[in-house]
């Protein structure tokens, strides 16, 4: 309440800034909504645009509002909230995409959000002028069951057929005119994806959202018996409201109808005061054994009244051919379906998508690196050296291109899914694989989101958007960072090169260093599959949710709504998580440059540097000797930076940590090579160059620098008694440890947006930083029982 | 009377009730499975669940465990 009335005040006062919000406006466009919503919705009229998924709902609303859009949250739920602008007869309007469902009966908050909008109950929305809603043509009856709840609101109504190219295909023929006038409210056939009668649409929107008449809700579809109960309930709510005082306005009719039809208890919590709740409980009970008794049993009397009425409303006004017409998507669905092809299909489907992610995002990638490296380069050359050229290059340039390094693989990656959503596969891998999915207490809808995350965390956990339930939804979030990621190679692969025998067994089919590879991925999916079971019997606890799902009629896709959509998820990420990353790569950055003071510097190595300064400019080019200085010359640099790395507040830390590592096999070299990689684990192998005196540039993909690497970690030494470092268990303990821990700030971040909420990016952080030391140190100490290989 | 889960593929018949009162079976409801409805049993996933169903013209799919809420007649 307290949160409400704050709100209030403070929309009341901004609203009194009008002139400086016009004039703010611009600058704010990028803006999360929920900072400018209420200056801007008093006084524009809000259309919401609501229909089943799989309709083309956001393809219409693209047509409509262009791509320019607002994303933001609506606070305390994992609902997005997309505002668009949208111009209706020289009006400017905010066009608000309400997520796509197949029926308004909320059971959470989640799908509170939605009603609360339509019935103007959320401050941060603004009241709703008019009600844009989106028919699939071909799926008419189970589209009208939304509708029949819809119309019961008493909002002004335009309805968008679409898809009725799909539905001529079938042999459907619908009389649109007479579908209008049946159901009281202007039809409009649309084909979204062609932006076909978009216009006639905003035409139609105009004339009811000026209509002077006001729209009163349709007549109930429910029986008289429900509508007795309902209308009895509604003046019970009335007189008590005024009895407590409270000063509520009464519930509209359709909440009402909801309170009777809601048995799990979520509405008369939400809806109804402390005191309320438990007298209403009785009644409610009442009513419904009343009902039963009739013969009307709660919940199905809700689903046979709304069905009934579809069907009335339908008949002679939908003609369906004698014969069902057997179309190409029941054909490709057979293929598709199939138990030998079909499984072949998805194999090869999901092993192209894999793949040219992480295939064709390399050399982008590698291209972003090269070109913010050399503009890095650029500036550093026209700095004096200090720390301003290194804050501007290794801090912001570096940040920058630590967040545009991840675009190749997110947009790749949402081009292929943007694709499979579109022509309706989806929906078919998700019920590939949901028996296998099963298993660990998740639903087949995780397994894309979770296969995208061998490529890349970040846009695997974008990609849980498909999951409507949110316990679902969250498990899948949080398991997703233990795929061993692309980031994750470079370590695999220089530590088994380096440190694992390239010896046969089995008549040599298997190899002991591809063998440690597959053990490293299977560690974190198997830990993967442990923590998913573990979280859905304990933190995500609650009833497996349904996965009763419409299986979508397949169609080509449609070339600018995969690009648009891919553009969209490549934007979201740069603009919602981009500032963030940066401002860690900025702290971070200082955390390895402070306090740059390094005593064996000033006393040892800056006169060794001057001297050999010195000594190559009096030899002459392209001489033995010279070549021999310069490459002392490189040396003491490289010792240099490391001095410096060394006595770092990173450094230190690494240090300090020490003897918590010791148990794990590691010496104060690795312990501050894993810190430093926290933010990022990419930049492990440039802080171990730096570490062992390679300098910054170490390139893993390179050969020569792999064996130097490699090299220098067989020659370590520890420090107080002279033994080797590295042996096959401390290896495999790096690897463990690399392979469960969350050293990846930007999926962090990514968590925070996606969730809503810092507590589950914290949680992952705790436990997967708790699993990695935990397996790290059972892999080094079993590993030093058994005799050595 | 039978259960829509112990349908073989190619079946079809009549919704005659849903049982319980759970988000399943307002699920189940919503999704169009009232009584009186037909319905199809058009195929089933590689790994043997879950179904794939037809009924008021379109594709659903469901779990056999969840099928076993659905009455039918046939």
């Amino acid at each position: 309440m307290v949160e409400t009335a704050l709100v209030r005040v403070a929309a009341g006062y901004l609203s009194g800034c009008a002139g400086l919000s016009r004039f703010l406006g611009p600058f704010f466009r990028f803006l999360p909504t929920g900072a400018m919503s209420p200056i801007a919705q008093r006084s524009t009229l809000t259309v919401a645009l609501i229909g089943n998924p799989n309709t083309g709902k956001s393809t219409l609303f693209t047509a409509l509002a262009g791509v320019r859009q607002r994303v933001g949250n609506y606070p305390g739920v994992t609902v997005e909230k997309k505002i668009g602008s949208l111009n209706l007869g020289g009006r400017d309007c905010h066009l608000v995409d309400l997520p796509g469902t197949y029926s308004l009966a909320p059971r959470s908050p989640d799908e509170m959000v939605a009603v609360d909008v339509l019935l103007g109950r959320r401050d941060d929305a603004g009241s709703v002028g008019a009600v844009l809603s989106i028919l699939d043509a071909s799926n008419l009856e189970r589209n009208l069951y939304l509708l029949s709840q819809v119309l019961e609101l008493g909002l002004p109504i335009v309805v968008a057929l679409n898809m009725v190219d799909i539905a001529r295909s079938k042999g459907l023929k619908i009389d649109v005119k007479r579908l209008g006038e049946q159901l009281g409210v202007p039809v409009i056939e649309v084909q979204a994806n062609r932006r076909i009668g978009v216009a006639e649409l905003k035409a139609a929107l105009v004339t009811v959202a000026t209509s002077e008449s006001v729209t009163t809700p349709a007549p109930s579809p429910f029986p008289m018996e429900f509508q007795r109960e309902v209308a009895h309930l509604q003046s019970t709510l009335t007189a008590r409201g005024t009895d407590d005082g409270a000063g509520q306005s009464p519930l509209p009719r359709y909440l009402v109808e909801r309170l009777l039809l809601d048995t799990s208890g979520y509405l008369q919590n939400t809806l109804l005061a402390n005191g309320q709740a438990n007298s209403m409980r009785v009644e409610l009970e009442a009513a419904r054994s009343r009902l039963a008794a009739a013969g009307f049993s709660v919940p199905a009397v809700e689903a046979q009244a709304r069905y009934g009425w579809a069907e009335r409303v339908l008949r002679g006004i939908v003609a369906r051919p004698a014969e069902r017409v057997v179309t190409a998507s029941d054909r490709v669905d057979r293929l598709l379906t199939h138990k030998l092809l079909g499984t072949l299909v998805f194999v090869a489907a999901m092993l192209l998508i894999f793949s040219s992610v992480f295939v064709a995002a390399e050399p982008l990638m590698k291209a972003i690196d090269a070109v913010i490296g050399g503009f890095g380069d650029a500036l550093a050359a026209r700095l004096p050296e200090g720390p301003l050229e290194s804050l501007a290059v290794d801090g912001v340039i570096g940040g920058v291109g630590s967040v545009l390094v991840f675009l190749p693989q997110i947009l790749i990656l949402f081009f292929f899914l943007a694709i499979l959503e579109d022509c309706g596969y989806m929906a078919r891998a998700a019920y590939l694989m949901d028996k296998l999915m099963v298993h660990v207490g998740l639903s087949g809808k995780s397994f894309i989101p979770l296969l995208s995350s061998f490529a890349c965390a970040i846009p695997g956990v974008m990609a849980t958007r498909v999951i409507e339930n949110r316990r679902d939804r969250l498990t899948t979030i949080l398991v997703a960072p233990l795929m061993s990621c692309s980031a994750r190679l470079p370590v695999y692969t220089v530590l088994i090169g380096a440190f694992i025998p390239a010896r046969r067994f089995a008549g040599g089919v298997l190899q002991l260093q591809g063998l440690t590879l597959f053990a490293m991925y299977a560690v974190g999916i198997a830990t993967a599959a442990i923590v998913a079971m573990l979280l859905k019997k304990t933190l995500l606890r609650g009833p497996t949710p349904p996965f009763v799902m419409e299986l979508p009629s397949y169609k080509w896709p449609s070339p600018s709504i995969v690009l648009v959509r891919m553009a969209d998820r490549g934007w979201s990420f740069v603009r919602r998580a981009g500032t963030l990353i940066l401002a860690v790569s900025v702290v971070v950055w200082a955390a390895s440059y402070y306090p740059h003071q390094a005593p064996e510097v000033e006393s040892d190595l800056a006169p060794k540097r001057d001297w050999l300064a010195a000594r190559g400019a009096q030899l002459d080019e392209n001489t033995e000797e010279r070549a021999e200085v310069e490459a002392q010359q490189a040396e003491v640099e490289h010792q240099i930076a490391a001095a410096y790395q060394r006595n770092s507040i990173l450094g230190r830390m690494g240090r300090a940590i020490e003897p918590a590592v010791r148990p794990l096999g590691w010496d104060w070299r690795i312990g501050c090579a894993a810190i430093a990689s926290f933010p990022a684990r990419e930049v492990v192998m440039g802080a171990l160059g730096v570490i062992y005196n390679l300098g910054k540039g170490v390139d893993v993909g390179n050969d020569s620098d792999r064996d130097r690497l490699a090299g220098r970690m067989q020659a370590a030494r520890w420090d107080d008694t002279g033994e080797r470092v590295y042996n096959i268990p401390v290896a495999l303990s790096i690897m463990v440890f690399f392979a469960l821990c969350a050293q990846c700030a930007s999926t962090l971040v990514v968590i925070r947006r996606e969730t809503n909420s810092w507590r589950w990016p914290a949680f992952t952080f705790v436990y997967m930083t708790a699993l990695a030391y935990l397996g790290a140190f059972a892999t080094y100490q079993i590993g030093m029982l058994l005799p050595p290989f | 009377m039978t259960r829509l889960a112990d349908l073989p593929v190619g079946a079809r018949g009549r919704v005659s009730s849903i049982l319980g009162t759970d988000e399943l079976s307002v699920r189940l409801l919503e999704m169009g499975l009232t009584p009186g409805v037909e319905v199809a049993v058009v195929g089933t996933a590689p790994l043997g669940d879950p179904l794939e169903l037809e009924l008021r013209g379109y594709r659903l799919s469901v779990r056999r465990s969840e099928a076993a809420r659905v009455q039918i007649q046939i």
